[in-house]
């Protein structure tokens, strides 16, 4: 058995893994990366791609569907079809492309890839079982960067037309009848998806409303879209297990109805998990928050020298932020002084609309408020010591781009401390929002106040105008509303 | 046509006040932006200030060498437009040099004072004159000039050479002077008013004649003025003596001032700043929180980032903290003191001490010594206590002479001596070192006692000889004065035992019916537990302490 020495040792190619690992590269640390599968983990492979791909199918079908009625614009179509097996094939294509440009950036950071399952020996050493065999490899540093994987529901278990996030980005034709299992923003952005290719969907959600982690202001348009859409959202319903037949879904609704739902396929999306079972995590017994790696503000586990990175170390499992822990750790092992003071992690949801947030919102915001007030100071301490917000918020009703896309739906929002106007967090909802998502999250890193907002002069025609005026309109005096 | 004003800029550490150096344009001058106006001498270096506009000077805020608070206005220019300062706020401060009685009147005093005084009260007591002070011409063939300060008010005394006015023209401020002593009767304008050259400036009383008459000052003033002393002049200068000092005063200091008020963060608020300063503060081991930040909202700017860490850990809002240092020194471990840490260590690895820590009453003793140095200290000379515990170890070990040994721990050899040669564990300037006194079991007290100052002077010295510091059997150590309570000594490989001497004091005894106050010292012993047991350990302590409470014991040879 060949034995490899390096000084950091990454496991997993996702996208915290393998930015981790080239990011030690250029800083001349002596780096493998072990993946098991394919460079790029489940967003670039099962995942953030290749969804984004199939969603941008589903938009150009129904925009043309859309076209064979009567329209505002006057196009007419004939008949529009979609071959779904050349759409995935396009989109293998896309992630293959993306693929092969992970594994060439780290040629030419100087990182070795090996693509084998690793298995920790101990806290300095991994087993990886590749085609040739099995490798041992020592490391002075380790970062576990695994992932997570589709949470499954026992009595739903993943097989034949049961099938998870992954398996519905695979498919080939679409089920005429899909019933989704959870209406989070997986579940969502593929019913979603399915609906606009012609399925018939169905979603099943265990909680009140849909997208929980949101307020109803965000999700409503949301709502109204998937009604649009025919889409039938069952809330307070539970998803209990197949009929015997194995061709219907059994839901208990709300009130304790019992129900039985026919379909073609089902997809479970209710959640994911840290991936830590098959990679002889038992062997170092790290300290666990949950079923995830508890970590510190320098993504160190419990145990020195080995870090973990991404969604094995739990909520929110979002790339961007497993990019920015793999950066900051690759710049930790080799010597740097960094820990994490990121000011907010953004996050988009590619519904229909799409839905950002960034840093508070109000409710958020409210609840850190009154309590924090220290009574003693004098009054212009207190001023600045009070956390009261405003919030101004621009539907996109009012905005001249909005309209010339026939996108008026949603809004931008911002919550703002009201003593000293600092930005604490920005909201919106809306056609291609996702884009101002950077936009969001730079105002509150850089700590903006609304007159940083009010004062940048915001392109026309564009749907960031909506930022500027709800910064005035929190300010009280804006222009279009 | 405005006026703008460039203030003594910060340049950055953390100075309040600078020193002006000789300035590079005079009032007329024309500068272009970005020349040298001046330099200030800060604490640490000469820096040049540069003009931020065009412009024509117009106005100098100090001369060469003065002390100019930061943030105070520096010198005026004349520039296009609108400039950054009214004419008002210019005359507020215009003559920082003039007295302080001048300072009073300030320019809503001068207009007030012109308001009640629509006619002038020209009433003139005995023996004085009418002096008219004309708005002169200030060159180049102006004919008016507007006024736009008063440095005093109507019943002001003002004596010969005071600035009593300044008025713009289109090309300069120019400062007008009296040219004779007298009390102001009467001002020709308010603050703004355009006054044309020739025009009667100010009317003063002064003594003697005068340049001019009521009559034909009223004259010359118009027939606006018809009716001459109609209000007596001292009542209406009443209310402006009166007057408290405004605008000038206050405004001119909230402008040097203007400290940055300490932003106050909430508990576990995160600190407001940019990404890029975090970084940096990472970089420099900086704790943001403790940063107070100038920007917007408390932002902690990158110059509240250098200021913070150049001045170790002082904020820049000039919140006092003690500084953090973090200045590390790394000193080479060399010569004694390198040995000094190998024996120590060697000794501490090795052996398990086991220390005994036992009360003496030493005022039997103590009496003893100093009887013993009154009779015989000239001829014998002067006995410390060490002697006595030398005398003490000898006869201690006499009966038990496993103490007195070295255990050769290599080879599991106990070798006892006959000789008891006494390590004195000895500070001296470049660390510990043991001079050791030979054959103890063989010395008076007073052979010891010279044996024990010739081997200080010596070591201390560091004239010490090799055979002077090798050899001992046993030792002694002692912090003298300084001695603490009890002390864990360490015994000095390979030897067995050794005997600490703590600090003696008075201390309370219980005698069987009261307190007593006796000298009492404690001694804390530390012995090889592998080769003596707690049992020879306690009774050599034992030993030691009964010698030391019966001194005569200690003295039945000598």
């Amino acid at each position: 058995m060949e034995e490899l020495k390096c000084k950091l040792l990454v496991i997993g190619s996702g996208p915290g893994g393998y930015v981790c690992a080239i990011r030690a590269g250029q800083l001349g640390v002596d780096t493998i990366i072990v993946e098991a599968k394919a460079h790029g983990g489940t967003c670039l492979n099962v995942g953030c791609i290749p969804s984004k791909a199939l969603i941008h199918a589903a938009e150009k079908f129904s925009h043309a569907i859309h076209f064979t009625s009567d329209n505002p614009l006057g196009i007419s179509v004939q008949k529009p079809q979609i071959d779904l097996q050349k759409t995935v094939a396009w989109k293998d294509g896309i992630v293959a492309r993306l693929n092969g440009g992970v594994g060439i950036l780290l040629k030419r950071a100087g990182v070795r890839a090996i693509i084998g399952h690793a298995r920790f020996r101990d806290g300095k050493s991994v087993f990886v079982k590749t085609d040739m065999g099995e490798q041992l490899i020592h490391a002075e540093k380790i970062v576990i960067a695994t992932g997570s994987v589709p949470f499954e529901i026992p009595s739903l278990p993943f097989g034949g037309d049961v099938i998870s996030s992954t398996g519905a980005l695979a498919l080939t034709a679409v089920p005429k009848q899909l019933i989704v299992v959870g209406g989070g923003y997986i579940g969502l952005e593929i019913g979603t998806a399915m609906a606009k290719l012609g399925a018939n969907v169905t979603v099943v959600e265990f909680a009140a409303r849909i997208l929980p982690q949101y307020d109803t202001d965000l999700t409503k348009p949301v709502a109204d879209r998937l009604a649009a859409l025919g889409v039938t959202v069952m809330l307070n319903a539970k998803a209990e297990g197949l009929n015997a037949a194995k061709d219907a879904l059994r839901v208990t609704l709300e009130g304790g109805e019992k129900t039985e739902l026919p379909f073609d396929k089902v997809l479970v999306a209710v959640g994911r998990k840290a991936r830590t079972q098959d990679c002889g995590l038992d062997e170092l017994a790290l300290k666990m928050n949950g079923t995830f790696i508890q970590i510190d503000n320098r993504c160190q586990t419990s145990m020195r020298d080995v870090f973990a990175i991404g969604d094995v170390t739990g909520e929110p499992m979002l790339a961007h932020r497993a990019i920015a822990q793999g950066e900051m750790t690759a710049e930790i092992v080799a010597g740097g002084p960094q820990a994490w003071d990121k000011q907010c992690i953004p996050a988009v949801c590619f519904t229909d609309p799409e839905i950002v947030t960034a840093g508070l919102g109000p409710d958020e915001a409210r609840a850190l408020g009154h309590d924090i007030v220290t009574p003693g100071f004098t009054p212009e301490e207190e001023l600045v010591l009070n956390r009261e917000i405003v919030i101004g918020k621009f539907p996109f009703t009012a905005n001249g781009r909005a309209m010339t896309m026939e996108s008026e739906s949603g809004f931008i929002r911002v919550v703002a401390r009201a003593s000293d106007h600092v930005i604490l967090g920005i909201q919106a909802t809306g056609g291609g929002i996702s884009e101002l998502a950077a936009t969001f999250a730079l105002a509150i890193e850089m700590g903006a106040r609304l007159e940083d907002i009010a004062g940048t002069i915001h392109a026309h025609p564009t749907q960031s105008e909506g930022l500027q005026e709800a910064a005035l309109k929190a300010l009280g005096h804006a222009i279009h509303i | 046509m405005g006026l703008y004003t460039i203030k003594l800029p910060d340049v950055g550490e953390g100075i309040a006040e600078a020193e002006l150096g000789v300035w590079k344009v005079a009032i007329g001058d024309v500068v272009k932006e970005d020349d040298i106006l001046t330099e200030m001498m800060t604490d640490k270096a000469a820096v040049e200030i540069p003009s931020s506009v065009s412009g024509r000077v117009v106005w100098l805020g100090c001369d060469a060498g003065d002390i100019l608070s930061i943030g105070a206005d520096l010198i005026r220019l004349e520039v296009e437009g609108v400039g950054n300062t009214g004419a008002e706020a210019a005359s507020a401060n215009v003559e920082p040099a003039s007295k302080p009685d001048a300072k009073v009147a300030t320019p809503e005093l001068a207009q007030a004072a012109a308001a009640s005084t629509p006619q002038p009260g020209l009433q003139l007591g005995d023996g004085k004159g009418l002096h008219e002070i004309k708005v002169p011409d200030v060159g180049e063939g102006i004919a008016e000039a507007e006024l736009t300060g008063w440095s005093v008010a109507v019943g002001a005394e003002v004596q010969e050479d005071d600035i009593i006015a300044e008025v713009m023209t289109e090309k300069a401020a120019v400062e007008i002077p009296s040219d004779i002593s007298g009390t102001v009767l009467y001002l020709g304008g308010a603050v703004g008013d355009t006054l044309a050259i020739g025009s009667t400036l100010m009317l003063l009383e002064v003594d003697g004649t005068g340049n001019t008459t009521v009559e034909v000052a009223l004259q010359k003033m118009g027939s606006s003025v018809t009716s001459p002393a109609a209000a007596p002049a001292k009542s209406a200068t009443a209310p402006v003596s009166k007057a408290r000092p405004t605008a000038a005063a206050p405004r001119a200091e909230s402008k040097s001032a203007a400290p940055a008020s300490p932003y106050r963060r909430a508990e576990g608020e995160k600190p407001l700043t940019t990404p890029s300063v975090r970084k940096r503060a990472r970089e420099m081991g900086v704790d943001l929180r403790l940063v107070s930040g100038s920007g917007p909202a408390g932002r902690i700017t990158h110059e509240d980032l250098t200021h913070f860490h150049q001045s170790g850990g002082q904020s820049a809002t000039g919140i006092a903290k003690r500084p953090r240092l973090t200045a590390e020194t790394e000193e080479k471990v060399i010569g004694l003191r390198r040995k000094i840490a190998e024996r120590m260590a060697l000794s501490k690895s090795r052996i398990p001490h086991i220390t005994i820590v036992e009360e003496i009453d030493v005022t039997d003793l103590e009496d003893l010594r100093s009887q013993l140095n009154k009779a015989r200290a000239e001829s014998r000379g002067k006995l410390t206590m060490l002697p006595f515990v030398i005398r003490a170890i000898v006869d201690a070990v006499a009966a038990q002479p496993n103490l007195n040994a070295h255990f050769e721990d290599d080879h599991s050899v106990l070798r006892k001596f006959q000789a008891v040669h006494v390590g004195i564990a000895t500070q001296t300037p470049g660390g510990l070192i043991v001079p050791v006194v030979r054959h103890c079991e063989a010395l008076s007290l007073w052979d010891s006692a010279a044996e024990l100052g010739r081997l200080a002077t010596a070591a201390k010295a560091g004239k010490a000889k090799a055979e002077d510091l090798s050899g001992s059997t046993i030792t002694i150590t002692s912090l003298g004065p300084l001695g603490a309570l009890a002390t864990t000594p360490i015994i000095n490989y390979p030897e067995v035992a050794i005997v600490g001497i703590n600090k003696m004091e008075v201390r309370p005894h219980w005698d069987g019916s009261g307190f007593v106050p006796r000298k009492k010292m404690n001694i804390s012993c530390s012995f090889d537990h592998r080769v003596i047991d707690g049992w020879d350990a306690a009774v050599f302590v034992q030993k030691l302490k009964s010698l030391f409470e019966a001194p005569a014991l200690l003295m039945l040879e000598d």
